[in-house]
This record gives structure tokens, sequence and C-alpha cells, in this order.
């Protein structure tokens, strides 16, 4: 694997007294494609936006290309250009087009020219087959479309690494496989990836590492094969049973 | 015709009488509907602009990471405007007119009334609309914000190509409303000696001791005026909202 892109060193994240993030330490490689799975309030969402900083960590740090990104206004902006993030729930800006939803970060942050953000916006819409629907508002959209849009988005900006917070938990059944195969065609491109997910056959067959997460730690974190199938960690074991018995009932 | 022999004989019912009012002082309605509308739409602009800037910093959150300067001149300013909005929206605003032109007269500062009634409507109107603006503001979903921030947008940028575009829509009829409020409130500032309507009507009736027509000569002038403003700002709301329908670039479809 490639250099390091992310570094996370002792990272802890409490909302007042509850501690959602106990000292993680992890890193990503560039081309690396991880999924973070585990239950609902393990701390996998919030490790996701503190890696973004959207949330400011109470504890530890966090470093991009090798340097700490510092708490400065402009710092952060400058990190969150090269590192995208996918919502849940899409966030495209309601008030404007796919075509300027696309437009915004490269004329507003990047600074590019009209044309040259045009020209990126249809690039990377064709991507993600939504270069047709360049006139609609978000809410003239399916959720499968919005979120494809979402990701032609953060495309545009040409991230070193996509962070992606559960983006199929608000799509309809039917359109799960859409976004997925999206994401599946970005990953063999060699972007670098940070999925937070719970389909967990995605994440078998995708990821080049999975992760999972219990109660603010990191349990395991082993490539897809053996994490799935022959977990250490009794935890791990218990929560893929679990899923694996939902799955099939 | 009528009118013409109006003029000559004595107007002996209401409606006679308010023809006649229309008639003598057209030029005096005329220049009070002017300076209603110039002190009601200047002040109004310039007060929904300070709203804004009000709501903006009310809406500034100070987080642990910021330095203590920044801290300190956030409390202040945030302290500054609070009281602003406090002071006025719990004051009258005829009050409010007396004091700030005759206080600014004992100052010594040269101030014209009109400039005065100018002056109270716009801080009026920014203390009621900072509010309004916090709350359009409240009312879009974090989820704007957050995606405008992980692109890399300044939160600065994110407040005014996204949050605000937004927040302006969603508060139009609110905007209307405080337009025609103050339409209406131009009235009291004929105390600090505004020529508008509501003291051409007060000179016109005083001079004939025939008030109930005078002021309903006004009355509808007022309708008039808030009648058409209604339909303007009704206009803009529709366009705001935009189509319902697009247009699909068939030119980026695929051949399947």
């Amino acid at each position: 694997m490639g250099e390091k892109v992310i570094n996370v060193e002792a990272l802890s994240k409490s909302f007042g007294d509850h501690e959602v993030l106990k000292k993680i330490d992890f890193s990503v490689s560039r081309g690396e494609v991880i999924c973070i799975v585990g239950s609902s309030g393990s701390g996998k969402s919030t490790l996701l936006r503190c890696i973004n900083k959207l949330e400011h960590q109470t504890a530890g740090k966090i470093l991009f290309n090798g340097k700490e990104v510092k708490d400065i206004q402009k710092e952060v902006n400058n990190y969150r250009s090269k590192v995208g993030m996918v919502f849940q729930s899409f966030n495209l800006f309601s008030n404007m087009t796919v075509l300027k939803n696309c437009m915004a970060g490269t004329r507003k942050v990047l600074k590019l020219s009209e044309k040259e953000a045009y020209a990126k916006a249809i690039t990377q819409l064709k991507k993600v087959g939504m270069a047709p629907y360049i006139n609609a508002l978000p809410a003239q959209l399916s959720g499968g479309q919005k979120q494809r849009v979402a990701i032609a988005r953060a495309l545009c900006m040409e991230p070193e690494v996509l962070l992606f917070d559960e983006p199929t938990s608000a799509l309809d059944p039917e359109m799960v496989g859409d976004v997925l195969n999206v994401m599946k065609e970005l990953a063999r491109t060699g972007l670098t990836m940070i999925i937070v997910t719970h389909e967990m056959a995605f994440a078998k067959d995708v990821s080049t590492r999975t992760i999972f997460m219990d109660q603010g730690y990191i349990v395991e974190d082993d490539v897809p094969d053996r994490l799935f199938s022959n977990p250490k960690n009794q935890r791990t074991r218990e929560f893929l049973t679990r899923y694996i018995a939902e799955c099939a009932g | 015709m009528i009118f013409g022999n109006l003029m000559a004989m004595n107007p002996s019912n209401s409606l006679e009488w308010m023809i006649f009012f229309i008639q003598k002082y057209s030029n005096m309605f005329i220049q009070g509907t002017w300076i209603t509308l110039y002190v009601a739409v200047i002040g109004t602009v310039a007060g929904f602009l300070l709203g804004y800037i009000v709501g903006i910093i009310q809406d500034i959150e100070i987080v642990k990471e910021d330095s203590g300067i920044k801290k300190l001149a956030v409390r202040i300013v945030k302290g500054i405007s609070f009281v602003y909005v406090e002071i006025f929206r719990g004051t009258p605003m005829i009050v409010q007119g007396m004091i700030i032109y005759y206080g600014l007269l004992q100052a010594d500062i040269k101030i014209t009334s009109i400039m005065a009634g100018i002056l109270v409507t716009l801080l009026n109107t920014g203390a009621y609309m900072s509010e309004t603006v916090r709350g359009g503001i409240k009312s879009i979903d974090t989820g704007q914000r957050e995606g405008a921030l992980a692109m890399g947008m300044s939160p600065l940028s994110a407040m005014c190509f996204i949050i605000l575009p937004q927040a302006f829509r969603n508060i139009i009829p609110e905007m209307a409303n405080t337009f025609l409020t103050n339409l209406k409130m131009t009235s009291v500032l004929n105390v600090i000696g505004v020529s508008e309507l509501f003291m051409m009507a007060k000179t016109a009736g005083g001079t004939y001791y025939k008030y109930f027509e005078a002021y309903l000569v006004i009355a509808l002038i007022y309708f008039v005026l808030c009648f058409i403003f209604n339909r303007v700002f009704l206009l803009l709301e529709r366009k705001m909202a935009g189509r319902k329908d697009y247009v699909l670039a068939v030119e980026y479809m695929e051949d399947r």
C-alpha cells in the first residue's frame, strides 16, 4: 500500500459525560477502501464526522498527509476541500439545481472558471449517470438519484479521500444497488474511501480493510475475508451472527 | 363636469366632501403619498439589511476551540445586538420617534424630520427583522450547512450562498408583513412633523372641520398602496419558488 493519507491518533470524543469515541488509533493509506461496520451507537458516524472536522474531537489529533490538521478555520476549509463527504441525508443544496450543486464547490472554494466548473460537473455527473438531470432541483429527484448527485458533487472537488456516512441507509431497497454500483466503480479507480455502512455484502466485496467498531472502540481491523469468515473477537462474532440471522430472517 | 360643478358649489354629503378634498388637495395627497412611500421603502429596505446583519450575528455560535479574543468579540457584538433588539421591540415607535428626533436636536445634531422618520423606521424594522431572519436561518436543515462546510466552504460563504438564500425565500411572507406594517406605521411620524399622508389629512380635514371624510380619503390611499404591494410580494414569492418541472438535458442522455 502507498503512503499514509490520514492518521487518526488517540482520538476521543465526548458529548457531555457520554464518551462516544475512546482513544481511536488508525490510519488510511492511499488507495485503500475502508468499510467501518458496527451496531448503531458504536461511534462509527461520529468518527467519520471527526475526520471531516464536523465534530471537534475532545482529545487526540488527525494528520493529513503527515501534517496535523489544526483547528484554524482556513486550514480546516483547505483540508475539507481535499477530503470529501457524502451524507446519509444527501445534503444537496435545495435552492440549487443539480448542475449548480456540482459547481458550488468548484466555483466558490476552488475558484475555477464557469467553463471549467461546468466541464467538471458534467464529467462527474456522467460518471454517476445523472447528467441528463442537470436542470432538476433536488426535491424533484428520488433518493437514489440524489445520492448519486451528491457523490458527483463530492467528486467534482477531486478529493484525495472520500468519506461516506451510511450513504444507502436512507434509500429504498431497490435504489441501494444503483448507489453501491457507483461506489464499487469508484473503488476500482483507486480512490481512497472510508465508508460507514450497514451493507455487509458490499463491505465484504469492495473494501480492502474492514473495521468493526463497538462502544467507541475499534474492536477489529482486518482484511474483509478474515473479518467476515473468521473474526478473532467475540463481539465481532456476535455482531456478525446477529446480522446474518436478521438478513436471513 | 361633475367635478367642475362641485368646485363651485358647497359639498353636501360625505362622498362629495371626499371628492372635494381629493380635488382641492390633490397635490398635498400626492406629496403625502410620496413621503409615506419614501420613508417606508427606504426605512424598510435599510431595516431589512440591518435585520439580516443582526440576525446573522445572533446566530453565531461560540465554540470551545475559538480563541479568547474571538470569543470576547463575539460576546460583545452579540450583547450589543441583544440590547438593541430588546429596546426597540420593547418601546412604541411613536415614542422612539419623539426621543430620537428631539434627542438629536437637543444634542445639536441637525436632522430633518424625514431623516429622523427613516431612522426610526429602519431601527424598528431591524429589531423585528433580526428575529425573523434568525428564525429563517434556524428553519434551514443543518445538513445544508454541513454539506457546504464539508466541501471546504467557510462558515461565512455557507451562510451567504447556501443558508441565507433559502432562509430569504422562507421569510418573504414575513418581510411583506413588515413592509405593510411600516407603510401604515409611518402615520405616527406626523408627531415629529413628517409631512406624510396622516399629516396631510389632518391639515385638510382641519381646514374644514371635516375629519371623517379627510381620513377616509387617506384610508383609501393606504389600502390601495397595501393592496398593490401585497401583489408585488406574492409575485416575488411565486418567482422565488421556481418552476415545478424541469427540462431533461437530452444531449447527455446515454444511448441504450
